[in-house]
C-alpha cells in the first residue's frame, strides 16, 4: 500500500492522518482569492461565475479583492493590450506569493480575433507564468470554473520543498518580473523587443512545454516558433464549407443560397 | 479660510468602480473634485482596422465584442448599415425577430447597469447579483436562438441566422410573466431608498444644453430632460408599427438617470408583448434566400444608426466594390457619452466619481475599440 492508499484508509476508520503537504496545499486550495480584475469581455462571464447562478462560492474563491495585496489568483479577463500590459505585470508583481494566474478567454491566451491589431499583446504568457489557459471566446462560466478546479488539482501536488516562493532547489528567487517599458519599435522587456507586429507566433519563455517546471523568471528572447499545420504547405485544408462538425447547418444554408443564386443569375 | 493645496490622483486602470480598465486623472482639493481629465486606450484593440482588412461578414462576430453586454444591438446596426448599403431586403419575420432580440437586450442591459450602479455606491454585489440573475434567463434565451451566451453573432445580412427554436416562444413568455415584479421590486427597493438618494439626488447634474452640446445620447441625455430616441426620431426597421413612450428626467442627475432606465425596462416589456402579438408566423422566412452573405456592396457610403441601450450606436461604411469594407467607423455612444464627465465631476466629491460613471453606464470595448 502506497502512503496515500494508508491515509485514506485509515480515514475511513476515523483516523486522521496528515502531513505537512496536505495541510499546507488544502488551506491555499480552498480560499484561492480572485482579484477583481477585468479586462474585456470575458469580465462579464467572470463575473457570471462570481455569482448566484455558477456560484464560485462553493469552490472557496468568491472572494473578489480589489487589492492585488489580498487575491491569490490572477484571472487575466479579456485581451491585453500593449499599453495596458505594464500595468497587468505591475499587479503581477504586487501579489503575494503563492499567487497564480488563469489566463482566460482566446485574447489572454494569444491574442485570440484581435491577435493581427498592432496595440494586441498576443498571450499574456509572454510577461507572466500562466497555470491555467481556458480556451473559448468568451469562455462559458463553466470553463472558468473547470479551470479553477484544474488549478485546484495543481495546487494538490505541489510539495514544500520544491514550489518557487520558497527558493527551495536551484530555483532563482524571482518575486519582482520585469515591466516591459515602450522603445522605439514598441513593448520592450530589458531592452529586447516582445511581441513584434506581425511576427510569427512567440514562444512562453515562462510555460512552454520545452521549458517545463524550469521557469526562470528572466524573459529571453525566444528563438524557437511553434509550427502550426496550417502553416505548413503541405497539408492540405479541407474546404471550410465542406468541414464537418463546426456549426454544419450553417454551412449547408450558406451553399445553399450560393446555389440559389448562382442558378437565377 | 484654510489654505489648502491641490492634489493630482490617478483613479484606474485597474479600479473595481471603473467598468474595465479606464483611467481617470483626478485633480482634487481636499475631497472636492476640481478637475478630471478621462484617460483612454487600455482596451484600444483595433476594431476598425482590423475590419477593415475582413469581408463584411467576418465583422459580424467583432461587432459582437464592441459592446459586449449587448451583442444583438451591435450586430443589428452592422447589419442595417450593410444591408443599406448592398441593398438587400429582410423579410418581416426577420424584421420582428431582430427588434425582439434588442429589446431583451436592453432589457439585460439596463439590469446589469443598475447593478453596477449600486454596486458603486457600495452595496456591493448585492443589486448586481439581483439583475444577474434576470440577465441569466436572458441569456438561456440567447443561447437557445444563437447558440451563445454573450456573443451571439445572430445577425446575418437579410435576417438573421436562424429561426426561433421552438420552445423559445414559451419560455420567453413565462419570462415575461416573472419580469415586471422583478422591476417593481427594484423600484420598490431602491426608488425611495434613503442611501441611494443621498448618493444620486443632485449629483452629476448635466444640463440640458450641456448634454446637447457634447452630442450625448441614449438614457444620459434622456434624463437631462430631452426626449430624443432614434426608434422614434427615425423609426427604423418596425418601430414605427409599436406603442412605446420615452421615458424623460426633468433635473439631469444620476438619480433620473437611473429612473430612465428602470422605466425603459417597462417600454421594452411593452415592445415584447406587442412583438409577439404581431410577429408573423415561419412561412416568411427568417432570411432573404436570395441574400448573399459574401455581399460585395456597390462604390459608395452609408450610414446606419440603432438607439443601442447605450445610446445611438451608428455604423458608417465606405465601399470600393470589394469584398471588404474601405472605412469602417463605429460612432461609439458609450465613448461620446464619456466626453462630459470632467465637467458632470467638477465640484463634487471623490466619492460621488465613481457614482457619476456608473451613471453613464460605459463599456470599454466600445470606448476605445
Amino acid at each position: 500500500m502506497s502512503e496515500q492508499e494508508i491515509q485514506l484508509d485509515l480515514e475511513r476508520q476515523g483516523v486522521f492522518l496528515s502531513t505537512l503537504n496536505r495541510f499546507y496545499n488544502w488551506g491555499r486550495r480552498s480560499s484561492i482569492w480572485p482579484m477583481a480584475f477585468g479586462l474585456a469581455c470575458c469580465a462579464i462571464e467572470m463575473m457570471a461565475f462570481g455569482l448566484s447562478r455558477y456560484d464560485v462560492a462553493r469552490f472557496g474563491a468568491e472572494l473578489f479583492r480589489a487589492s492585488p495585496r489580498q487575491a491569490d489568483l490572477m484571472i487575466v479577463a479579456g485581451t491585453v493590450t500593449k499599453k495596458m500590459a505594464p500595468q497587468v505585470v505591475r499587479l503581477y508583481n504586487q501579489m503575494a506569493e503563492p499567487r497564480y494566474v488563469i489566463s482566460m478567454g482566446a485574447c489572454a491566451t494569444s491574442g485570440g480575433p484581435f491577435r493581427d491589431g498592432y496595440n494586441v499583446l498576443r498571450g499574456i504568457d509572454l510577461l507572466v507564468p500562466v497555470d491555467v489557459y481556458v480556451p473559448g471566446c468568451p469562455p462559458r462560466p463553466e470553463a472558468l470554473l473547470h479551470a479553477l478546479i484544474t488549478l485546484q488539482e495543481q495546487i494538490d501536488r505541489q510539495k514544500l520543498g520544491r514550489v518557487r516562493w520558497y527558493g527551495a532547489g536551484d530555483r532563482p528567487q524571482t518575486s519582482d518580473f520585469p515591466v516591459p517599458t515602450f522603445g522605439a519599435q514598441g513593448l520592450e522587456v530589458e531592452g529586447k523587443l516582445i511581441d513584434p507586429v506581425g511576427g510569427l507566433p512567440l514562444l512562453s519563455p515562462y510555460t512552454s512545454p520545452e521549458q517545463g517546471e524550469q521557469k526562470s523568471g528572466r524573459i529571453e528572447h525566444p528563438e524557437i516558433v511553434r509550427t502550426f499545420p496550417i502553416m505548413d504547405p503541405t497539408v492540405e485544408l479541407e474546404h471550410a464549407l465542406k468541414a464537418k462538425g463546426v456549426a454544419p447547418e450553417i454551412a449547408v444554408d450558406d451553399l445553399k443560397r450560393d446555389e440559389v443564386d448562382d442558378a437565377q443569375a | 479660510m484654510l489654505k489648502t493645496e491641490e492634489l493630482q490622483i490617478n483613479i484606474g486602470p485597474q479600479h473595481p468602480s471603473t467598468h474595465g480598465v479606464f483611467r481617470m486623472l483626478v485633480t482634487v482639493d481636499g475631497e472636492t473634485i476640481t478637475d478630471l481629465k478621462p484617460v483612454f486606450g487600455y482596451l484600444h484593440r483595433n476594431h476598425e482596422q482590423i475590419a477593415e482588412q475582413n469581408t463584411y461578414l467576418q465583422n459580424m462576430p467583432y461587432t459582437d465584442r464592441l459592446d459586449y453586454f449587448n451583442s444583438m444591438a451591435n450586430n443589428h446596426a452592422y447589419a442595417m448599415a450593410v444591408e443599406r448599403l448592398a441593398g438587400i431586403e429582410v423579410p418581416e419575420r426577420a424584421e420582428y425577430i431582430r427588434v425582439l432580440m434588442v429589446e431583451l437586450t436592453r432589457i439585460l442591459n439596463h439590469a446589469g447597469a443598475l447593478g453596477f450602479l449600486i454596486n458603486d455606491m457600495g452595496m456591493w454585489q448585492t443589486q448586481l447579483a439581483f439583475g444577474m440573475r434576470e440577465r441569466e434567463k436572458i441569456l438561456d434565451l440567447f443561447e437557445s436562438a444563437s447558440g451563445a451566451r454573450l456573443m451571439c453573432n445572430y445577425f446575418r445580412f437579410g435576417g438573421v441566422a436562424r429561426d426561433l427554436p421552438p420552445d423559445f416562444l414559451p419560455r420567453l413568455k413565462d419570462l415575461l410573466i416573472a419580469l415586471p415584479s422583478f422591476v417593481d421590486e427594484l423600484e420598490r427597493l431602491l426608488r425611495e431608498n434613503e442611501i441611494l438618494l443621498q448618493r444620486s439626488e443632485g449629483i452629476g447634474v448635466l444640463p440640458r444644453e450641456l448634454a446637447l452640446a457634447y452630442s450625448v445620447t441614449g438614457p444620459v441625455l434622456r434624463g437631462s430632460g430631452v426626449p430624443y430616441d432614434v426608434r422614434k426620431a427615425e423609426p427604423y426597421s418596425v418601430y414605427d408599427r409599436f406603442d412605446f413612450d420615452v421615458p424623460v428626467g426633468t433635473v439631469g442627475d444620476v438619480y433620473d438617470r437611473f429612473l430612465v432606465r428602470v422605466e425603459e425596462m417597462r417600454q421594452s416589456k411593452r415592445i415584447i408583448e406587442q412583438i409577439l402579438e404581431q410577429l408573423p408566423d415561419a412561412s416568411g422566412g427568417h432570411i432573404n434566400p436570395k441574400a448573399r452573405q459574401n455581399v460585395r456592396p456597390p462604390v459608395g457610403d452609408t450610414y446606419a444608426r440603432v438607439e443601442s441601450p447605450k445610446g445611438e450606436l451608428g455604423f458608417y461604411l465606405v465601399s470600393d466594390g470589394s469584398g471588404k469594407p474601405y472605412r469602417y467607423k463605429v460612432r461609439a455612444p458609450s465613448f461620446i457619452n464619456l466626453t462630459p464627465l470632467g465637467d458632470m465631476c467638477r465640484g463634487y466629491k471623490v466619492a460621488d466619481v465613481v457614482v457619476i460613471l456608473g451613471s453613464i453606464d460605459i463599456v470599454m470595448g466600445e470606448v476605445d475599440r
